[in-house]
């Protein structure tokens, strides 16, 4: 058993990391993730964890040398968000690439024009095809807990690919909650040490990031493509690994009052126990709503949810991103992992929550009213809808 | 030269490529127990075209812009392995890698005070993409994007003095070499790795490095071109122990013995349009005049 404390999000990341006993910490601060490498130097500060930080100049920078630490034979963690994702974007396609196992804590911001600091998914959707893990928690507890398996997960030689852990800006990065710290032996058992596959040697010289013509490069980007469907069979192993230990159970994708749903809302991060509450209070109405939490966004859990699909009418797809000329990104993934069931249930995508703006009850209520609708239609009409939208301030223009 | 060679014959680099032969006698001088980062550019397109490797040391590229910052992530992660010690870390990049995209990453590893050697290789312009223009480009040099014209007579602007900027970062040592004096590289190689075993911070050595293809020049005669360079002014020898620059051991011919600059622009195709403006050849000349006379010379 662990010690229960009262933490912010990204001290549950930052003390995930400590207990990984990571080798290096390559960081650049950037609102809402600072408290990361903050944490670190204060661990590294007191003695408390035996690491290097190495603060860079920028966050390119700071996932390049995490790539060379990483390829050297180092437990490599970093925190970012948003703009900075973006700026290390070059990077994550080249840390997949090269099969490093890094692991990064991403405080889900929204993106620039216009500059805003505050939730939404739109910094990690935009890199969902680097090649990298991604796991979403809902609270500080999955933030820290996902952090420890991604670790075990990524470095998996079956696997080895780099993982991002999402948590919501401010929602969780900035918020306190009670949990449950693991004590370090248990760590110990649950995590050992890295055993890099190859490394940087001057006794076994190598060449890493060699130039790959078109004789090989597509069986490269094969290999990856099966390391990535190696990895949903190693999370699930990971995560019964996890529970037998900690007493904390994940599942790639989570359901609540589903069985007998005609609508089931898809959520992924914080808004996911919101949408439970919600389900709560709409199934007192005797509306007949489920929810269901995607944790696992990279490697896609196809096979859940085509089973969760089985069971409704109409999948209510949050997404707090959008691409922009098509729809949100989970409704896209979803609508390909349903293509070819031969029965499937109408697919609604409702973006919402973009750049901080709250997800509340009133919202539930009205993507529950065009679900609904739409069962009674029995045909969808407009597949994407902005929710919460301040009409006022479009009309007439800006 | 000797048998254990650590940058081996069979790759793809052009014949004549001064930063082949640049190369291969900085790892002769570093040994085995080297490992390099390596910047995006020829030097990564023709030596490692999988499955085949010219290298003999641990190599790793990751990008264009980070040698530097990929090179800082070996050399922390090695400290903290308990494997640093007896190990050289270099950092190989080009012009392009250096003084214009890899430049942000290369004055944060100076910062941070590691203990690498970091080595450009400078062919004043952007070879690996087919001889665009650069922050290296000497002025009036004609590139794919300072085309000599009827108007405009090659790149407009000076060649951005990168050794004196890296060496205002107060580091352990920055020296400038070619391969027309091997012995002066190796020496300087030499001591940059020794400083950086000495914990004492950053190395740099800037390689002037001619380029047959985009200098358009018969390929034998890179070593001449690289000592004609030295000859003329153009490129100045030196080296600076520490950050302070009265340090600075400069090596330069005396103005009476320097040759015309102008001997060094017939040479090569990227100046041949000069020889008919006695104006800029009269310009280049009076600067590298004032220059070498500002170091005594």
């Amino acid at each position: 058993m662990g010690v229960k404390q009262v933490v912010k999000g990204n001290f549950a990341t930052a003390v995930a990391a400590k207990l990984a006993r990571v080798d290096v910490v390559p960081a650049y601060p950037i609102t809402p993730s600072t408290l990361f490498p903050e944490q670190i130097s204060q661990y590294i500060a007191n003695g408390e964890m035996d690491a290097e930080l190495l603060l860079t100049e920028s966050e390119h920078s700071a996932m390049s040398a995490a790539i060379g630490a990483s390829a050297a034979g180092a437990r490599v963690a970093t925190a970012t968000a948003s703009q900075g994702l973006k700026l290390m974007s070059e990077m994550l396609f080249i840390a997949s690439g090269m099969r490093l196992p890094i692991v990064a804590a991403i405080g889900n911001r929204a993106l620039s024009a216009p500059i805003n600091i505050w939730c939404d998914h739109s910094d990690t959707m935009a890199e969902r095809d680097s090649g990298w893990m991604q796991f979403y928690a809902e609270n500080n507890q999955a933030a820290l807990d996902l952090m420890l398996m991604a670790f075990k997960i990524a470095e998996d030689h079956r696997v080895l690919l780099p993982a991002m852990v999402g948590l919501d800006a401010f929602v969780l990065t900035h918020t306190m909650e009670g949990v449950d710290v693991p004590l370090q032996e248990e760590v110990d058992e649950f995590l050992p040490q890295y055993k890099p596959l190859y490394t940087l040697d001057v006794k076994n010289p190598m060449t890493f990031g060699s130039f790959g013509t078109p004789a090989h490069y597509m069986e490269f980007k094969y290999q990856q493509w099966e390391a990535m469907n190696n990895a949903r069979k190693v999370i699930d192993e990971v995560f019964k690994e996890f529970e037998e230990k900690f007493g904390r159970k994940y599942e790639q994708v989570s359901e609540y009052r589903t069985d007998d749903a005609d609508i089931i809302f898809i959520t992924m991060g914080s808004v996911s126990g919101t949408a439970r509450a919600a389900v709560d209070r709409l199934r007192e109405k005797g509306i007949k709503v489920g929810a269901a939490k995607i944790v696992v966004f990279r490697p896609f859990p196809h096979e859940r949810i085509r089973e969760i699909a089985k069971k409704a009418k109409v999948l209510a797809i949050l997404d707090r991103a959008v691409s922009f000329g098509m729809s949100g990104p989970v409704f896209a993934d979803i609508s390909g992992s349903l293509i070819n069931e031969e029965k499937r249930p109408m697919l609604l995508d409702f973006i919402i929550g973009l750049g901080g703006r709250d997800i509340t009850f009133r919202d539930f209520d009205e993507m529950t009213e065009i679900s609904m609708k739409t069962l009674e239609a029995g045909k969808v009409e407009e597949p994407v809808h902005w929710i919460n939208l301040r009409k006022e301030l479009l009309e007439g223009g800006a | 030269m000797a048998s254990d060679e650590l940058f081996v014959s069979g790759h793809r680099g052009c014949a004549g490529c001064g930063m082949a032969t640049a190369v291969r006698m900085i790892l002769q001088e570093a040994g085995p127990n080297t490992i390099v980062a390596n910047a995006t550019g020829c030097l990564e397109v023709m030596t490692t075209g999988y499955p085949e490797t010219a290298w003999k040391v641990p190599w790793i590229h990751a990008a264009f812009e980070n040698a530097a910052a990929v090179a800082s992530g070996v050399d922390v992660a090695l400290k903290k392995l308990g494997k640093r010690e007896g190990v050289n870390i270099l950092a190989f990049a080009g012009d392009g890698g250096t003084f214009d995209i890899g430049f942000q990453a290369l004055s944060g590893m100076l910062e941070r005070g590691h203990n690498i050697t970091y080595v450009v290789f400078d062919n004043e312009a952007y070879m690996n993409t087919g001889i665009q223009r650069c922050s290296s480009t000497p002025p009036y040099a004609s590139t794919t994007t300072s085309p000599a014209g009827k108007v405009i007579p090659g790149k407009q602007g000076r060649k951005k003095p990168i050794a004196n900027i890296v060496a205002a970062h107060d580091i352990a040592y920055t020296a400038t070499a070619t391969i027309a004096y091997p012995a002066d590289l190796k020496k300087k190689v030499k001591k940059a790795l020794e400083l950086n075993a000495q914990g004492k911070g950053p190395a740099f050595i800037h390689v002037f490095s001619p380029c047959p293809t985009g200098w358009r020049y018969p390929s034998e005669m890179t070593v001449e071109l690289s000592r004609m360079a030295v000859e003329t002014g153009i490129f100045v020898l030196w080296e600076q122990e520490g950050p302070d620059i009265s340090n600075r051991k400069v090596s330069c011919p005396p103005k009476e013995k320097r040759k015309p600059v102008e001997e060094y622009f017939k040479l090569q195709g990227r100046f041949r349009h000069l020889l008919k403006m006695p104006d800029k050849i009269a310009e280049i000349q009076k600067e590298v005049d004032e220059k070498c006379a500002k170091l005594g010379f």
